[in-house]
């Protein structure tokens, strides 16, 4: 799959969304997301935030209006190339959705296996991420057995574990402290920097207060786009944050040297 | 087709409680009704080679006892000029006096009484014989010589036992129904709990063939364990049936044995289901993909 650089990641213009004959749940949505841009989507719940998210993450397909993933309409993508698409976007979904009956370790190695990954190369990796995150002494439990926090970081690891060109978040410190939350996010930040767009979805303003990031207005169906960074267009329904206009993210917190051999 | 590492560890679900053990009793039942249906088709099949491959001509007496060994010599001369005889023997007296032992007794003396003329005829396999113009054309020259074809008493029996074999037959056909119901909605039934994990498979970007091999290979061990599981209990089953048959030694029943054509057919069963259980798991899993985008 070929995408040139000045190619957006995500493309939306005028998608509408209604689940059967309900209302529309989004409404003339239209935005793209350059290469390497970090934005946060910010919505009272029932806003539409997580549909918004499923139809980057081709979980749905939309009403109507034209969606484009990686710089490819996905209306007339085969259904069978969409596994290859999600193979590069990481989720973090809002209800976690871990394999309840799989260890932590299982979970996470889940996108690699899928991608058919060496078992040496999952081995290392998994292990590495998952003491990244605090859950060294927790390989072999499964999910039922761990708090929510950490059922999180599980579900939180998996989504980054292929290293995604896009990674996707719902609501993703939702259940840990601002400690782990603000280490998860400087994870999402390092990865950012490596080059992969990320889009968090939150309603926890502290976080979105603290980080200095294009943000996304979900109200009611309807899509407002403001970008801090300053000279940019960011009116209406269309902003885009490029990747030299990206903030810098804090470098004062503590270096993890093993994240960049992890991806 | 049955990957010896599966991704997904699978848990103690419906699917692996219930499909070996229901998948093992299905087995055992239809392998019993199968091997009952082989024996009888054997049976049948025996009897029918009985019926057309022998007669035996009776010569009624006469007055005259050198007129009937005179008959007697006739009826041999004809026959040894059929093409479609294979071999023929005239009964002597003795051995009359043996077959007529359990009525007469054995103080009875041949000589008294008017014995009829008995040939064993042993007809060619391949011969096409029709019997009743046989025995006309055989009562016109020698008077009072007729057929005996043993078709008379047979028939009843066979028909009997073709019966028998016909509702077998039905049996057989209702079993492997209800086996294939059974494991196509157990199967479908246990993967509906998994739903969630086949979700999470498609949108990590995980391949329809993929998830399905997953579930397919699963469904398949464990159908190849009830099958081992049902073949186990049929087998002694089968040999306990095979020595009581042995024991009763009549002469009128053949004995209870399967072929080895049989028996690969019985083991085939096990292997089969196995297969259905797979293949619906496969189908099933690939259905539910489908409706996903």
């Amino acid at each position: 799959m070929s995408n040139d650089e000045n190619e957006p990641m995500v493309r939306f213009e005028n998608v509408g969304l209604r689940y059967g004959l309900g209302p529309e749940v989004l409404q003339d949505v239209t935005f793209s997301l350059a290469p390497g841009s970090f934005h946060f989507l910010i919505g009272d719940s029932g806003a539409g935030k997580s549909s918004l998210l499923k139809l980057i993450y081709l979980a749905l397909k939309p009403s109507r209006g034209l969606i484009s993933l990686f710089g490819r309409d996905i209306a007339t993508t085969l259904r069978r190339e969409f596994p290859a698409m999600r193979q590069r976007v990481g989720v973090v979904f809002q209800e976690f959705r871990l394999l309840k009956h799989l260890s932590a370790f299982d979970n996470v190695a889940l996108p690699l296996r899928v991608a058919g990954a060496r078992k040496s190369e999952i081995q290392k990796h998994v292990v590495e991420l998952l003491s990244w995150v605090g859950l060294k002494d927790h390989l072999d439990a499964r999910p039922p057995t761990l708090s929510g926090g950490q059922q999180q970081r599980v579900s939180i690891a998996r989504a980054v574990i292929a290293g995604p060109k896009l990674l996707l978040a719902d609501e993703p410190t939702g259940n840990i402290d601002d400690r782990m939350g603000m280490r998860l996010m400087y994870l999402f930040e390092e990865l950012n920097k490596l080059g992969t767009t990320v889009v968090i979805a939150t309603h926890n303003k502290h976080l979105v207060e603290r980080m200095n990031y294009p943000k996304m207005y979900l109200d009611e169906g309807w899509l407002d786009m403001v970008d801090p960074a300053p000279g940019t267009t960011g009116t209406g329904k269309f902003a885009s944050a490029p990747l030299d206009k990206a903030p810098a993210a804090d470098e004062s917190g503590e270096s993890h040297p093993d994240l960049e051999k992890l991806f | 087709m049955f990957s010896p590492h599966s991704d997904l560890l699978h848990d103690k679900d419906s699917l692996n409680r219930f499909l070996p053990w229901l998948i093992a009793f299905m087995v055992f039942l239809m392998i019993l009704a199968m091997a009952g249906m082989l024996v009888l088709n054997a049976i049948t099949a025996r009897w029918d080679r009985g019926i057309s491959g022998t007669l035996t001509v009776q010569i009624m007496p006469k007055e005259n006892p050198e007129k009937n060994a005179e008959r007697l010599q006739q009826v041999l001369a004809i026959l040894a000029r059929m093409p479609e005889v294979a071999s023929y023997e005239a009964l002597n007296d003795d051995q009359l006096m043996v077959l007529l032992e359990p009525w007469l007794g054995i103080t009875a003396e041949a000589h008294d009484l008017p014995l009829p003329g008995l040939v064993d005829v042993e007809l060619k396999p391949d011969a096409d014989l029709d019997v009743p113009a046989f025995a006309k054309r055989l009562a016109a020259r020698v008077p009072g010589a007729s057929i005996d074809d043993h078709r008379v008493w047979l028939e009843r029996l066979v028909s009997l036992i073709e019966t028998a074999q016909g509702l077998a037959a039905l049996v057989v056909v209702f079993i492997v129904l209800a086996t294939i119901g059974t494991v196509v909605f157990t199967t479908r039934t246990g993967l509906v709990i998994h739903r969630e994990a086949i979700e999470v498979l498609h949108l990590i970007g995980a391949q329809d063939s993929y998830v399905a091999r997953q579930f397919a290979g699963r469904a398949l061990a464990l159908g190849l364990k009830g099958g081992a599981i049902g073949l186990l209990l049929a087998l002694p089953t089968l040999f306990g049936i095979g020595i009581l048959a042995r024991q009763m030694d009549s002469s009128l029943l053949p004995d209870f044995t399967l072929t080895p054509s049989h028996w690969a057919v019985l083991a085939g069963l096990p292997l089969a289901v196995a297969f259905i259980a797979m293949l619906t798991a496969r189908l099933t899993v690939m259905k539910m993909l489908s409706r996903m985008l």
